[in-house]
């Protein structure tokens, strides 16, 4: 029964989150089914009985398994030690306040990992609070170690490309559902998150066929994209609301999703399969099976958007009402029609990209995947032009290289998205239309 | 009973916290950009952000407290600065899509590691570094048990029974009414007759009764806190005179020419144009000021607790947008009684939900998603079927970009 729970949970999720409670008992005999896969400690602080001491060792790419770690108290007196799980998460519960000192056994770090900071770290807690211990912890190849730095950039050049291709997929629907309607949708982000929630749903927690499942994922949220249309956006546009009104109920809707999602699959990264795909090695490049996969079936769905709005009536007709909508409802192209199958595209191509992104970039969907790359599909379709298709394709490449080659190029790790950013501001400084957009679009 | 009594109470010490009035000088400084001149910001966090890392950094680092302010609030004037250059010539979705990807730009550049000996990384400054020489102004008593209690007579010396209790509510909540009815009726007339302002008479009577529900709600239930600490009432007092201060300060704005130049702006910029004003001006103008009242609510909003990069992420401006548009945006008071109404609401919610609702559907930390999620759902509804908020005119919230 747990895979018909959850698609009822998720439909109710898009279309009423009021009705979240509802859902969530329906729901919880999946989720409480998905914790006894992943080994994870966790810890819930209770007001004035317990608090929460809890980290992370390593990135959220790549966890440290199996390093032990100790609680001692201000005294002096070694408490619990925990093994972090395949996720490098780790939890001690408290029930006495005060300072405490968390302590890593060097011994037991994997000799992939290097500790750069110190090996005992202190934290003050309180009941009912959660306290974060970090340890500075990264791969032994992080820099330097292994591989050169032009085998590096070529690397960088490869991830490059395939989150190029996977933004490209998401950020078309961005821009032609800017295009035909003008309006700038910031709950785009969490179209994405949503292919994969629906892809681990079906997948990991309901155990379907990964190819059928992603077939079924990108139906449903393109189902999500059609009756967004018909509940929401087309009233809206019949009552003649603002467009900036209009972005302001997308942000309204981002943020009811992003909830909606953690509420039904918690904070933690979910696996959409847990199983090993291995890697292929072509040239000097080194990928995931899983990231040929989608950088391939990306191609094929970018090439096959490119031939319907150029080669199709339905495409010719997409661009008219991109063009001037007024102009083209005049020569007998029902406008509605067009925008209502822009957003469904849209939707399960946003779908179709959460399922890859999940699967080749960050292994695995936690309910902000979307918000983390909502800024790069702007900056994509900004730097493309905003409301160009194609704009939007070479945006989403130029920034893909740019967050991969970052690193290897010398800015700061956690400075890879910021880059990208900062490229987008700096060029409407200087061309404000974007790569392919016409300059009389922005005034 | 004792479940709705501690339910109000969170509401009501959340109605009032320091993090309530840093927030609420944020959402004026909004409702300068949003609701007046109709500028989409979807970066206040990041303003709030800058404001407080300035702040922070400089006394941490030895400096007087003055300077401290000064830096934070310069920060986000130049901050204004760089992001409207390239951005106010264009149409209004550029402004939005970079001043949220500048905030988070901030956000990212505060997590560095590279710069934890400023900005303490992704942990932030605890509050211990900075709060020293605000809490030294302090007039009150240092000494953390010396507690103050709102309202000082309270149902405690009349029995203590939870009837006195709901009597005192029942009277708060009645006396509320009438301000509203008052006010509703007020405003008819004015539309009816014309005139500009609310006659002195009504205004008095509403200043009474709502003074009246103050005083029922806090006998009810009366709050303690330290007089000074680092979350007591001199940051409380501080805070929430900032909060008035800045209102006037909007009102004495916005009802000046300059203001006027605002509201033409937000309804035509091609007729301000033909008649020879400076819109790019006026909006960057707009833009700094505004930026600046965001800085300033940073510093009040992480007085009390550290100044941790995503504790002001974009969430803050999204629910800074809910409650300016929960007040009405474009009016004086709508970003104070947003803000007051909205933050309180939103722990309400949380609260009940935790409460009501057994563990096995909903636990601690998903009632407060389902608050957030609320909150979203509410924002939409708010846009689409009350534009104006509380306060607002409908008239004056046709903006577009």
């Amino acid at each position: 029964m747990a895979p018909a729970a959850w698609r009822a949970g998720l439909l109710s999720l898009l279309l009423a989150p009021m009705l979240a409670v509802l859902a969530g008992t329906l729901l919880a005999p999946a989720a409480s089914a998905s914790v006894a896969q992943t080994v994870s400690v966790s810890c819930l602080p209770q007001p004035d009985q317990q608090g929460c001491i809890a980290g992370t060792l390593g990135g959220r790419n790549d966890p440290v398994e199996g390093a032990d770690l100790t609680l001692v108290d201000e005294a002096g007196t070694e408490g619990d030690t925990v093994t972090t799980g395949e996720d490098g998460k780790f939890a001690f519960t408290i029930t006495e306040p005060g300072a405490y000192t968390v302590r890593l056994d060097e011994e037991t770090l994997s000799d992939d990992f290097e500790l750069l900071g110190p090996a005992e770290v202190s934290v003050n807690v309180n009941l009912g609070a959660n306290a974060a211990a970090f340890f500075e912890i990264r791969p032994d190849n992080f820099e330097a170690g292994g591989s050169s730095r032009g085998e590096r950039i070529v690397q960088g050049v490869a991830n490059g490309l395939k989150l190029g291709l996977l933004l490209a997929l998401a950020s078309l629907g961005l821009s032609l559902i800017y295009g035909t309607t003008g309006l700038s949708n910031f709950a785009h982000a969490e179209q994405v998150t949503l292919g994969g929630v629906v892809a681990y749903g079906l997948v990991n927690v309901g155990g379907m066929n990964l190819w059928l499942g992603i077939v079924v994922t990108v139906l449903i949220c393109g189902a999500t994209g059609y009756l967004q249309d018909r509940v929401l956006w087309q009233p809206l546009r019949r009552r003649g609301l603002g467009l900036t009104q209009m972005v302001i109920v997308t942000i309204g809707m981002a943020l009811a999703a992003q909830y909606a999602f953690q509420y039904f699959i918690g904070a933690s990264n979910q696996k959409v399969v847990v199983r090993d795909f291995g890697t292929t090695t072509i040239g000097p490049i080194t990928v995931t099976n899983q990231s040929w996969i989608a950088m391939g079936v990306s191609i094929v769905m970018i090439a096959l958007v490119g031939f319907v709005l150029l080669r199709t009536r339905i495409g010719q007709a997409t661009r008219a009402v991109s063009d001037n909508p007024a102009l083209a409802a005049a020569s007998g192209i029902d406008v509605d029609r067009i925008i209502r199958l822009v957003w469904t595209a849209s939707a399960a191509l946003a779908g179709l990209a959460g399922v890859f992104y999940a699967l080749a970039v960050s292994n695995g969907i936690r309910w902000d995947t979307g918000m983390q790359i909502l800024l790069l599909l702007f900056a994509a379709v900004t730097l493309g032009g905003l409301g160009t298709a194609f704009g939007a394709f070479i945006g989403s490449i130029i920034i893909g290289l740019i967050v991969e080659l970052a690193s290897p190029l010398g800015a700061p790790g956690d400075l890879k998205y910021a880059v990208a950013l900062v490229i987008l501001i700096l060029l409407l400084l200087v061309r404000p239309q974007g790569i392919l957009g016409k300059a009389g679009r922005v005034g | 009973m004792d479940t709705i009594i501690s339910i109000l109470t969170a509401m009501l010490s959340e109605a009032i916290a320091p993090t309530t009035a840093g927030l609420a000088i944020a959402v004026i400084g909004l409702n300068i950009h949003f609701g007046y001149t109709g500028l989409l910001n979807f970066g206040q966090a990041g303003f709030m952000l800058l404001g407080a890392y300035g702040f922070a950094i400089t006394i941490k680092s030895g400096q007087p407290m003055w300077l401290g302010i000064f830096v934070g609030l310069g920060a986000a004037m130049v901050f204004a600065l760089i992001l409207g250059a390239p951005t106010l010539k264009l149409r209004g979705d550029y402004l939005a899509i970079v001043t949220i990807s500048a905030a988070e730009i901030i956000r990212f550049t505060g997590r560095l590691s590279v710069l934890q000996d400023f900005t303490g990384g992704a942990l932030g400054i605890r509050s211990a570094n900075y709060r020293g020489p605000f809490v030294d102004l302090s007039p009150f008593s240092k000494d953390p048990s010396d507690q103050f209690t709102l309202m000082p007579i309270n149902y405690t010396d009349f029995g203590g029974s939870n009837a006195v209790r709901v009597a005192a509510l029942l009277v708060a909540a009645a006396l509320l009414v009438g301000a509203i009815v008052v006010f509703r009726r007020g405003r008819a007339a004015l539309a009816e007759s014309g005139e500009k302002r609310t006659p002195t008479s009504s205004r008095v009577i509403i200043s009474a009764l709502s003074l009246g529900a103050f005083i029922a709600l806090f006998f009810a239930i009366p709050l303690s806190f330290p007089q000074t600490g680092n979350d007591g009432w001199w940051l409380r007092l501080v805070g929430w005179s900032l909060v008035v201060i800045c209102s006037l300060l909007v009102l004495l704005l916005v009802r000046s020419p300059w203001g006027r130049l605002l509201r033409g702006v937000r309804e035509d910029e091609d007729a301000m144009r033909s008649l020879g004003k400076n819109v790019f001006a006026i909006k960057m103008q707009a833009l700094v000021i505004g930026g600046v009242l965001g800085a300033l609510g940073g510093m009040i909003y992480v007085l009390p607790s550290t100044v941790q990069p995503d504790s002001l992420g974009r969430q803050v401006t999204f629910l800074a947008f809910t409650a300016l548009l929960l007040g009405g945006a474009a009016t004086i008071f709508g970003p104070l009684l947003g803000s007051i109404l909205f933050f309180s609401l939103r722990i309400g919610i949380r609260e009940a939900g935790d409460a009501y609702i057994p563990n096995s559907i909903m636990n601690s930390q998903q009632a407060d998603q389902f608050a957030f999620i609320v909150v979203g759902v509410a924002l939409m509804l708010l846009v689409i079927f009350r534009p104006q908020g509380i306060l607002g005119d409908k008239r004056e919230l046709r903006i577009n970009v």
